[in-house]
């Protein structure tokens, strides 16, 4: 096409195409929802496992436990800190 | 009961889709009344309960005595609360309430109006609220085919896969472990000049998505909006894409082959590529 046909054509401007983000998104948090659909959230029971198995060894205040998860496409990272009571009664924290 | 003697029961078709606003009532009235027009006997139900609209894009709403749930609770027979579509003989349509919540449907007694239904008509078709709560889940509960309406869109895509997944779990044939329920993808609203643009999710995007059967494609169209305005499903407008890609869908439905019609952008000339214009 000739540039001055382009520009008649274009006139509105030209958007970047956002239907393949649209369909990447879909595909990733289809492919978590379709998992979490065949079981109950599971993140609630592991946080309370971790809790049970790091009270055994060390002392900890089950408040000072965070788990989280983050969904990407290829892989999701599951984050578990538990803030571990310091020697002078200080926390610090472990991951 | 209206005559036939024992016959086998009516294939029961649900049109869901979770997301609100895709066009549940607009193609369960195109649908129905395409089905109808090839002669089988079919009854359509509205079960949004307490928003019904069915009767209104069906050009009834001035006929409506008795409704849904009326029968259920007895206080009419169901030859009585059908209404008989005056320009498809074979088409009923049984409204839903306007004053009950979506409590008074209770599934016994959504059975015993499917059951009776049966005896006398080959599709019982039942129009589905948005959501996935009661109204929703007695929609889709005795279905035998589940028809997904879905835009192009991603909340509409994501809401379709999470019926698809109530479906496969808590229609009575995943309860029941019989065979499940045969799903067909009806994508709407489907604008190929955008698409081509990269504006709007491809077909074949959906597909690989949802990954069900597709059973037609309705194109944008503002013959839509002209036929409920006038209470004419729009399957009737035969000049109109939507009306033909509604006959393609159900002739799909029934066996037939036929090509995908209104997928591509309309081929523009060179006056309306310059100065812009808009599809049909």
């Amino acid at each position: 096409m000739t540039s001055w046909l382009a520009y008649f054509t274009n006139r509105k401007g030209t958007t970047p195409a956002t239907a393949p983000a649209a369909k990447e998104r879909l595909q990733i948090i289809l492919a978590h929802e379709r998992i979490s659909r065949k079981g109950e959230d599971f993140l609630p029971k592991l946080q309370r496992e971790i809790v049970e198995v790091v009270a055994r060894h060390v002392s900890i205040d089950p408040e000072k436990v965070n788990v989280s998860l983050e969904r990407g496409g290829d892989l999701s990272a599951l984050a578990i800190t538990v803030e571990l009571p310091g020697p002078g009664g200080k926390a610090h924290a472990a991951a | 009961m209206l005559g036939k003697g024992v016959r086998d029961m009516a294939q029961v078709i649900v049109v869901t889709s979770g997301k609100g606003g895709v066009g549940k009532t607009t193609s369960s009235a195109a649908f129905a009344t395409g089905l109808a027009q090839t002669g089988k006997k079919v009854a359509v139900i509205d079960f949004d309960v307490g928003l019904r609209n069915l009767d209104l894009i069906m050009g009834v709403e001035r006929r409506v005595v008795f409704d849904i749930v009326n029968v259920i609770q007895g206080e009419a027979r169901l030859n009585q609360a059908l209404i008989r579509d005056k320009r498809v003989d074979t088409l009923s349509i049984l409204p839903a309430s306007q004053t009950r919540d979506k409590d008074a449907l209770t599934r016994e007694g959504v059975q015993k109006v499917i059951e009776d239904l049966s005896a006398d008509f080959d599709y019982v078709l039942c129009d589905s609220p948005a959501g996935i709560e009661k109204g929703a889940l007695m929609a889709l509960y005795f279905a035998d085919q589940a028809i997904v309406v879905t835009n192009p869109e991603v909340s509409s895509v994501r809401d379709s896969d999470r019926i698809l997944g109530v479906l496969q779990s808590r229609s009575r044939r995943a309860e029941e472990k019989k065979d499940p329920v045969k799903e067909h993808l009806l994508v709407t609203r489907y604008d190929g000049a955008r698409v081509e643009r990269g504006e709007m999710l491809k077909l074949d995007d959906i597909q690989e998505i949802l990954r069900i059967p597709l059973l037609g494609v309705i194109p944008e169209s503002e013959s839509v909006l002209k036929a409920s305005n006038t209470g004419n499903p729009v399957i009737l407008d035969r000049e109109s894409n939507a009306g033909q890609a509604y006959e393609d869908a159900v002739a799909r439905f029934l066996g037939q082959e036929r090509p995908m019609r209104f997928i591509d952008a309309p081929k523009k000339g060179f006056l309306s590529r310059v100065f812009g214009g808009r599809a049909a």
